[in-house]
């Protein structure tokens, strides 16, 4: 993006150890300037902590933190370029929304006329324009979260961290918000950094996504990397839904003895008399269960041989009427050899 | 800032008669000195009082041995609530702060004494304070209620941080502020009422202590004390009455203030959920 050619947040071999728990182990991590990167992962897998740890709320039991090429493992939080949107927003309660914002500023003695200037600039940003003179109990959640966002981006940071700050709105809110941090993203070019346990709102939101696991990162890919190509089978499972093939069934599909996922989605549900093209992998099974959802239907074939597939169809030209016939008749799957992707044994 | 937001029912006839001569029970004693400090009989309590005068304020205010214990007990007061603002604060920062070994045994070593009969831990203070030789002193009576004022601070104050944002103090560091601003910005407004209501309540008990006192004490006689001695001179009745009169109201106003604060700092504070 711009001309900085240096990482914004780069890992070497970090770990956090509380007693025998391993929080984090031995991760390495590039995150790039100007990008909006998503930690992703189960409650417990250390992506908070790796937020901590590059906030400086906590320290590597060893490896180190560098900011732009600056090791900064051992700073306290008050001394890094950093700063932090809160799960529960940490909106000071005695303060004004516009003291909040302030706070930033003034503890850094910069002077009143500027603090001002920059405060209004922030309220306009975050849409908020006019409330600077309300405590933070007067402001409903969304509008809280607004506070929190423009109190860490006043201070222009060189990276922004956002520890789960979604989680409290409610659904309408929460999309609301994700399209509007992200508008807010490209518009100040800071890198952002962004933990999430909601593997839609990274996929929708996000550059590129760590995805974490027992406190080893599994993967780090773009959005439609990781969806399509999961590295693993936690991935495979955590991000969307997939089948799992392995053993016989994958041998007798593909005639070589893997363990590889295929997403419901790119399986075609066709009659025995079709042909699939060439380059598809292909069996057949019969149907067991369908599920209409309206806007798509999803069956559950077991296989001839063993094992069960789950394939979505979109209901482009088919109704529930069609769809439930199709219960207990044999069918033909094929998909293309492309969409299946291949785990370590 | 919601007054009367819950108004009720009506209360019924006989709950009122008798909350009437609940509070009549508790109070009455009280208007018995007050009005006993006008009677012009010095030996005995008569009723209806022969006469009235205000001669014995005046005999009072003159009396250099009253205003030598007021001062006394004003300063004793004055320093064992500052003594146990700062330890009860540190005390309630440190247990609310970091989980360390025996973090709960500390919380009630801290509460015990409050629970502790006074005259144990006087016996105790004095036994100790002797067996280090340290003279009975002005100090000592500090150090005796301080045992208790710090109580008073320690509680206030932790049930305060408890209703605090814990990450509050992380969002202050994160914006820039080191420990000393964060201590000055964040910490202390979201505890001042705290501490002042803690700081009152503990001034308006060590200011009206007897027990610990007469243990800890060498010769020094605080207003309390002082009373107490002028018992056994029946001749200066009226006078301990005005004196006692003095203690209540010196007592009664901290207190006041003390649960004004609380109450409606309950109302404003720590509203960000």
């Amino acid at each position: 993006m711009t001309n900085q050619s240096l990482p914004a947040i780069k890992f070497d071999k970090v770990s956090r150890h509380f007693g025998e728990v391993r929080a984090v182990d031995e991760a390495d991590l590039e995150i790039r300037d100007g990008e909006f990167f998503s930690m992703l992962g189960p409650s417990g897998s250390g992506k908070t902590t790796c937020l901590r740890m590059i906030a400086g709320f906590d320290r590597p039991t060893s490896g180190h933190i560098f900011l732009y090429g600056q090791d900064v493992s051992n700073l306290p939080p008050y001394e890094r370029d950093v700063n932090t949107v809160f799960q529960d927003y940490a909106l000071f309660p005695h303060m004004t929304v516009a003291e909040n914002i302030a706070y930033g500023l003034m503890v850094k003695n910069i002077a009143k006329p500027e603090r001002v200037k920059r405060v209004d600039e922030m309220l306009e940003l975050v849409q908020l324009s006019g409330f600077g003179g309300r405590k933070p109990s007067q402001l409903s959640g969304g509008q809280r979260q607004r506070v929190a966002l423009a109190r860490a981006l006043v201070n222009h940071p060189k990276v922004l961290l956002l520890d789960e700050p979604l989680g409290a709105l409610d659904l309408k809110l929460r999309q609301q918000m994700q399209v509007e941090l992200k508008a807010i993203q490209k518009r100040v070019g800071i890198t952002f950094i962004f933990v999430t346990h909601d593997q839609e709102e990274a996929l929708t939101m996000s550059d590129r996504i760590a995805l974490f696991n027992k406190g080893k990162i599994e993967q780090i890919g773009a959005p439609s990397e990781i969806y399509e190509h999961p590295a693993s089978i936690f991935v495979a499972n955590f991000v969307g839904t997939s089948n799992l093939v392995s053993g016989e069934v994958a041998k007798r599909i593909t005639g070589a003895d893997i363990t590889f996922s295929v997403r419901p989605e790119k399986i075609h549900l066709g009659s025995v008399a079709e042909n699939p093209p060439s380059d598809s992998y292909t069996t057949d099974g019969i149907v067991r269960d369908v599920v209409y959802l309206g806007l798509y239907t999803r069956y559950q074939v077991e296989l001839d041989g063993g094992g069960d597939l789950v394939v979505v169809e979109q209901n482009l030209k088919t109704t529930s009427m069609d769809v439930l016939k199709i219960k207990d008749q044999r069918v033909r799957l094929y998909w293309n050899k492309e969409h299946i992707s291949k785990m370590g044994a | 800032m919601p007054s009367k937001a819950y108004s009720g029912q009506n209360a019924s006839w006989g709950l009122k008669i008798a909350a009437f001569a609940g509070l009549l029970f508790l109070h009455m004693p009280i208007l018995i000195i007050f009005l006993y400090t006008l009677t012009p009989d010095e030996t005995t309590y008569t009723f209806p009082l022969p006469g009235i005068t205000f001669k014995w304020f005046g005999i009072t205010l003159q009396r250099v041995d009253f205003w030598r214990a007021v001062t006394l007990s004003l300063q004793v007061a004055a320093i064992a609530t500052v003594a146990a603002l700062i330890l009860g604060t540190l005390a309630a920062a440190a247990v609310y702060r970091s989980k360390f070994f025996g973090r709960e045994a500390v919380s009630f070593l801290l509460v015990l004494p409050i629970a502790l009969p006074g005259i144990v831990t006087g016996i105790a203070l004095r036994t100790a304070i002797g067996s280090f030789d340290i003279d009975f002193s002005f100090w000592t009576i500090i150090i005796g209620h301080a045992t208790f004022c710090v109580v008073v601070v320690y509680n206030n104050v932790l049930a305060r941080f408890r209703r605090m944002q814990g990450s509050l103090i992380e969002a202050s560091m994160d914006l820039g502020a080191n420990s000393f601003q964060t201590f000055r910005y964040v910490v202390f407004p979201n505890i001042a009422t705290a501490l002042l209501a803690g700081g009152m309540l503990a001034f308006a008990l060590s200011f009206d202590e007897v027990i610990v006192t007469t243990f800890t004490a060498g010769q020094q006689t605080t207003l309390p004390i002082w009373i107490f001695s002028q018992l056994s001179r029946p001749r200066d009745r009226p006078v301990t009455n005005v004196a006692a009169m003095f203690v209540m109201l010196i007592t009664f106003l901290p207190i006041f203030f003390a649960q004004r604060i609380s109450a409606s700092s309950s109302d404003t504070d720590g509203e960000t959920k």
